[in-house]
């Protein structure tokens, strides 16, 4: 791409928001966590990938799923499934009365393994799969509801029905899905122990990286055509659709690119925290999601990332110190935040930080100005 | 499957689950009333509805508790006060939410819907922080309890013929609120077309506030109902939020007796399949079977032709 080409894609605010939240997320926090904490830290930016398909589909596109975790989930448990078959070799299940299958098989009466559990021995196979299956399941979903013209709120309310119906799916099938404890106990990759420090570490690095290259991706169709046409469809949806586009198929298109960077967050997820269970699928979870995108500003890609790491951090102070005050906050935080602040922290920064950030540059004198870390990033 | 059960088992097993389907059928009906107001009515989503009937419930139980230890002579008939004041509480909470939450978030619906979770989340910790994570249960008086034998092999509870006899006079009230009375007038022309309801006299907010509480209202005396049958815990309502939405987007939304024809195919299905198949199975077969015909029939199955 041309020097000009990048300029337009990424203008300079949003170079120095990106260049910032990489020196936090790769810098900073690795320097000074512990690997205890920067594991947790690992944890939350899976969730930023849910978060980010949701600025593009909820924030640009106006269409909210409220179903999320079932493309985090799907993904999450294609991994599992792959590592659960290399932690279940028959010479470690050899105590297991049919050794060679995963032990909530086993526990289950099962006696060889479903058929589609088969093609995950292979990780190229389990790989596309994390890639195509939430892919195919957003196309199909997306192709019912959105040809017929279903949206907003009746979108809302299926896409958290099939969070339900997926949910109860994986707990009532426990023998082919580990139930309502998911799929646990979770070694190696290839035979590279994942649980270890130094594990820990390079799945945190590989983590940010493709956290960084599906910010990279939204912020290309953010600045695209189709970037424009998702604003204009959710403004005035009958007017695009005059103007001769078809609205389904932009709609499809950014519903399924939300799903894969979900699925991708929740293999990611899988490899870092060492499970996945139905707990990260259903309704409760994938609303959550919600907020975390829109703690951080559901038009703001960089502030989506912000959003959750900010609400799971203060899920975590809150959950360790005061239990019962955290769904009392989380409460507030969504009547707060749809209330008050309908476009998140991206927006207080925008319309306070900023501005109070100009003032204090041309108050300094020349040779201390210039140089400045905003706290809160541009949309 | 049928092979292994004789003629006159089969017949009673299909009646047994056809009770349990109709009971089922009027815990739904009698929490998508309130839904089908505040949903297809005023077309807000009011997520924290279940917590809404649990408030219901809640009081109820209080009221047990009162008659029990100070009035145990009328033990008897406090479940007729108990309903009473469900609806009074909830229709206070409810119209005082409107007031503070909803009614600035008309035009963005999405929104309502996360704000009304934010509401159901607190309300629960509330529950939790009040009455304890434990599940509570009323004690039925005496007139309730025990069953009526139809035939040697099928057996009915009291308690479920009562709460089906409530569901079907709280729904032929609420059929006159809506179809006959000035309020139910107004809110239809209020939905109808806000501006010229305005116009041509009818306060919209009041409208809206009275539209919300008595939706909310009509939640509590479900919840109060809801105690006869089951026990109560700070998380029981969200269990059924998702399935009621369903039952109302499924009955078409503005339309109250869609609502209770969708209420009535949807828990027959369920809990027909649930003796045949396990109970998770069967309620995967029935969401996913509304969400298909949603799918081809997003309208719902009955509509009102309106022109807007």
């Amino acid at each position: 791409m041309s020097f000009t080409g990048l300029r337009a894609l990424l203008p300079k605010h949003d170079l120095r928001a990106l260049l910032i939240l990489a020196a936090i997320i790769i810098i900073v926090m690795p320097l000074f966590l512990d690997i205890f904490r920067l594991n947790l830290v690992g944890k939350y930016l899976t969730y930023a990938f849910v978060a980010l398909g949701l600025v593009l589909c909820w924030g640009l596109g106006g269409i909210l799923s409220l179903g999320q975790g079932v493309f985090f989930g799907l993904g999450g448990y294609c991994m599992a499934m792959f590592l659960k078959l290399e932690a279940s070799s028959p010479e470690q299940t050899a105590i297991q009365s049919t050794p060679g299958i995963p032990d909530f098989m086993d526990w289950n009466q099962l006696t060889e393994l479903p058929w589609f559990w088969e093609p995950f021995h292979s990780l190229s196979f389990t790989l596309l799969a994390v890639i195509a299956v939430p892919a195919l399941f957003a196309f199909i979903i997306g192709v019912a509801m959105f040809k017929r013209r279903v949206g907003g709120v009746y979108f809302a309310i299926i896409t958290q029905a099939i969070a339900a119906i997926l949910t109860i799916l994986i707990i009532g099938q426990q023998g082919y899905t580990g139930g309502v404890n998911g799929i646990t106990d979770l070694r190696t990759l290839l035979g590279w122990d994942i649980r270890t420090n130094s594990a820990q570490y390079i799945l945190y690095f590989i983590n940010a990286i493709l956290l960084f290259a599906c910010l990279l991706a939204a912020q290309v169709i953010r600045k695209s055509k189709l970037g424009r046409l998702l604003v204009a469809m959710r403004e005035r949806e009958d007017r695009v659709r005059f103007s001769g586009y078809d609205v389904a198929n932009f709609k499809i298109f950014v519903f399924c690119i939300a799903a894969v960077f979900s699925a991708i967050g929740g293999a990611m997820f899988t490899l870092q925290v060492g499970f996945m269970s139905p707990s990260f699928v259903g309704i409760v979870p994938s609303i959550e999601m919600v907020i975390y995108c829109a703690v951080g500003g559901r038009l703001s890609i960089f502030g989506a990332i912000y959003g959750t790491l900010l609400v799971n951090w203060a899920k975590t102070i809150f959950s360790e110190s005061f239990p019962e005050l955290w769904l009392f906050a989380m409460g507030a935080l969504f009547i707060g935040v749809v209330m008050a602040f309908p476009n998140g922290l991206a927006d207080l920064y925008q319309s306070y930080a900023l501005p109070w950030l100009k003032k204090q540059r041309l108050r300094l004198p020349a040779r201390l100005g210039g140089v400045k870390t905003p706290q809160k990033t541009t949309k | 499957m049928f092979s292994e059960y004789s003629m006159t088992e089969l017949t009673s097993i299909f009646a047994m689950q056809g009770f349990a389907g109709l009971l089922l059928f009027s815990v739904f009906v009698l929490m998508a009333l309130g839904l089908a107001i505040i949903f297809g009515q005023m077309g807000v989503i009011n997520m924290a509805h279940g917590e809404f009937m649990i408030l219901g419930a809640y009081v109820t139980y209080l009221t047990s508790l009162f008659f029990s230890n100070y009035l145990p002579s009328l033990f008897g008939g406090y479940f007729f006060v108990a309903m009473i004041l469900a609806f009074i509480a909830t229709f206070t909470l409810g119209a005082f939410v409107e007031w503070a939450m909803i009614r600035h978030l008309y035009k963005r619906p999405l929104d309502t819907l996360l704000a009304t979770w934010g509401l159901s989340l607190i309300l629960q910790q509330t529950y939790r922080t009040v009455f304890g994570a434990r599940e509570v249960g009323v004690t039925l008086p005496d007139w309730l309890m025990g069953s009526y034998a139809i035939t040697d092999l099928i057996e009915v509870p009291i308690n479920g013929i009562f709460v089906m006899v409530l569901t079907l006079f709280i729904t032929f009230c609420v059929y006159l609120l809506m179809q006959k009375s000035k309020l139910g007038k107004q809110t239809r022309a209020v939905v109808q077309n806000r501006a010229m309801a305005g116009a041509v006299g009818i306060n919209t907010e009041k409208v809206d506030r009275y539209t919300f509480g008595i939706g909310c209202g009509i939640a509590g005396v479900a919840g109060s109902a809801f105690t006869m049958i089951g026990s109560t815990g700070p998380t029981s309502g969200q269990l059924y939020i998702v399935d009621t939405f369903l039952v109302v987007v499924f009955g078409g939304a503005s339309n109250l007796l869609g609502t209770v024809a969708a209420a009535f195919t949807i828990s027959q299905a369920q809990s027909t399949m649930e003796f045949f198949l396990s109970g998770s199975s069967a309620k995967v077969l029935t969401l996913l079977t509304v969400v298909i015909i949603l799918m081809l029939r997003p309208q719902g199955l009955f509509t009102l032709k309106i022109r807007r």
